[in-house]
């Protein structure tokens, strides 16, 4: 890979370690997240790629005991995301997420959308519906509900609902959306629908996934990272990661001789 | 070991379903048992006291006369001071619950409350009423009234309806609460727009169950002194009193009598027709029980449906 074809850095892990109370689930990783690319993270079960995704919005805030050591630098501004001084809802404000279970609120279709809205103090009605249009067609569902905006959001599909999900998260314009295994609760037509999406977001926001699929990570990132008992083994470009991979332990990954 | 053969498998199931059959039964004696009681009381309250069940009844007030004695004060004492209740108790015990179960840290103080609530719906209730005569009755001066009942009625299902409340947030997966905060909620946007609302069947449920139990209670309402025989009704708002015209709060402070007291009072008079008074007074009662818990059946039934994840 050469120097000049290298796009911005959207986000930066430098010597990040984290806890889970005694025990060190991420050791000394160092990662860049490029700009408006989407970054696959790989690994077997346990490795902590969850866990480090969940990082990146200090989603490990709500549970006591999880310490954070070392930065994530977040640009342009180049704020140390895990910094004490730095508020985890502010952090959360700028970087969505995807759950891996489709989780709708109880409550319209129209409400899931604008509830990221209304957290931060939107009242105007016009506002408001502009904003839950332009997120539910980002997410490509808009023309599936736009005449069912009042329905309750848990009866619509599994594969329809996590659309949902990344409309709600699109509507506060994220810089950065994370995926955390969005797709391993959908079928595989769902699923194409979800890797498509994520294809075409990646024009506006930058993407961070974790997949158990590696066809998946081959098919929708730039980059991609494999992680292993809580590191980073190996990070770069996809094709380059899947052709011809520098480290044994993602070769046997890859090739199914391992997890 | 062989394989069992077809007989021997035909065999092995008739013995399982044997087994199975005298289970059902014994199971549907305990319950008819049970079953039976309780028809047996209403029906025995029914019978004996049908020749007072009529509208009179629950429009006159206690008399030294049996057959023109009624219920009037009692049920509207029952209803003002379950009002109280309800308005001091769902607060205190919904505002607590979420504390608990959203705000406080897990440590060895939020350990200590959680067992002390715990033990404090097992506290007698005539506790209750020796603590309320102490600190409303006297203390605050609140005297014998239907303000002191219900706060003293709410500290009594305080433990209920926090337990309750603390159920039904539990019962919110994690998914919820993650989705609500990784959109940059705080955690009170979280509570104001998810967690309330979804908690709301089972809270409501908590308190009417709660209510149903209190309005049953006799021994701390003697305790505080209500009296047991009143033929006047608390002071409507805005209306002429001997002591000049009521204010909006003035039924606070009424002397008043509820069902339970009334009941007890007319099965300790000497004669007998005051039992027939007795008996349609503990039908009503019984009556308003079972229809607030039918109301807790409904409501929850009604706004689950909603609710779904």
């Amino acid at each position: 890979m050469q120097i000049h074809d290298k796009p911005a850095l959207k986000a930066e892990a430098r010597s990040f370690n984290f806890f889970y109370g005694e025990v060190q689930a991420l050791k000394n990783i160092n990662m860049p997240i490029y700009d408006k690319k989407v970054t696959a993270l790989i690994g077997p079960s346990g490795c902590g790629k969850s866990t480090y995704l969940r990082s990146f919005n200090r989603m490990h805030d709500l549970y006591p005991g999880n310490r954070y050591e070392g930065e994530i630098r977040f640009h342009p501004d180049n704020t140390n995301l895990l910094s004490p001084e730095v508020d985890p809802i502010e952090v959360r404000m700028r970087v969505g997420m995807v759950f891996q279970k489709p989780n709708p609120f109880p409550k319209t279709i129209y409400e899931n959308v604008a509830y990221g809205l209304r957290v931060r103090g939107e009242r105007n009605k016009r506002v408001l519906d502009d904003k839950v249009e332009h997120a539910l067609k980002g997410a490509a569902i808009w023309g599936e509900v736009k005449d069912r905006l009042q329905d309750l959001a848990p009866n619509l599909s599994g594969g329809q609902q996590q659309r949902l999900c990344i409309a709600r998260a699109l509507a506060t314009d994220p810089e950065l959306l994370l995926f955390d295994e969005p797709t391993s609760a959908l079928d595989p037509i769902a699923t194409g629908a979800i890797e498509e999406l994520v294809h075409e977001l990646k024009k506006r926001v930058t993407i961070l996934i974790v997949t158990h699929n590696m066809q998946q990570a081959a098919r929708v990132s730039d980059y991609t990272a494999y992680m292993y008992l809580g590191e980073m083994i190996e990070f770069g470009k996809t094709d380059e990661i899947f052709i011809k991979p520098q480290d044994k332990r993602t070769e046997d990954y890859i090739t199914g001789r391992h997890g | 070991m062989q394989p069992l053969t077809t007989e021997q498998i035909r065999a092995v199931i008739a013995r399982g379903k044997a087994k199975d059959a005298i289970f059902q039964a014994v199971g549907i004696l305990c319950l008819a048992i049970g079953l039976l009681v309780i028809f047996l009381l209403v029906g025995d309250m029914v019978i004996r006291g049908a020749a007072r069940l009529n509208l009179d009844f629950f429009t006159q007030f206690a008399s030294r006369r049996a057959a023109q004695a009624g219920i009037l004060s009692a049920w509207v004492g029952s209803l003002l001071v379950m009002l109280v209740t309800a308005c001091a108790a769902v607060p205190l015990g919904v505002a607590a619950g979420l504390y608990l179960e959203e705000y406080a840290k897990r440590n060895l103080v939020t350990e200590i409350i959680e067992i002390n609530i715990t033990n404090l719906a097992a506290v007698p209730s005539i506790v209750y009423g020796l603590l309320a005569l102490g600190i409303f009755v006297y203390a605050f001066g609140f005297g014998q009234s239907i303000l002191t009942a219900g706060l003293t009625l709410a500290l009594l299902i305080l433990p209920i309806v926090i337990v309750a409340t603390r159920e039904a947030i539990r019962a919110i997966p994690g998914m919820i609460r993650e989705g609500s905060m990784a959109v940059g909620a705080t955690r009170w946007q979280t509570c104001r727009y998810h967690i309330i609302p979804y908690a709301m069947p089972g809270i409501l449920t908590g308190v009417i169950i709660g209510l149903a139990r209190a309005i049953g209670e006799t021994a701390p309402i003697i305790t505080i002194g209500a009296l047991t025989f009143i033929a006047f009704l608390p002071p409507l708002p805005f209306t002429e009193t001997t002591e000049g015209s009521a204010g909006l709060f003035e039924w606070l402070m009424s002397p008043f009598t509820v069902m339970p007291i009334q009941i007890f009072n007319w099965t300790s008079r000497p004669d007998p027709a005051f039992e027939v008074n007795a008996a349609a007074a503990g039908f009503v009662l019984m009556a308003m029980v079972l229809t607030m818990n039918g109301l807790a059946i409904w409501l929850r039934y009604r706004m689950r449906k909603n609710i779904k994840w």
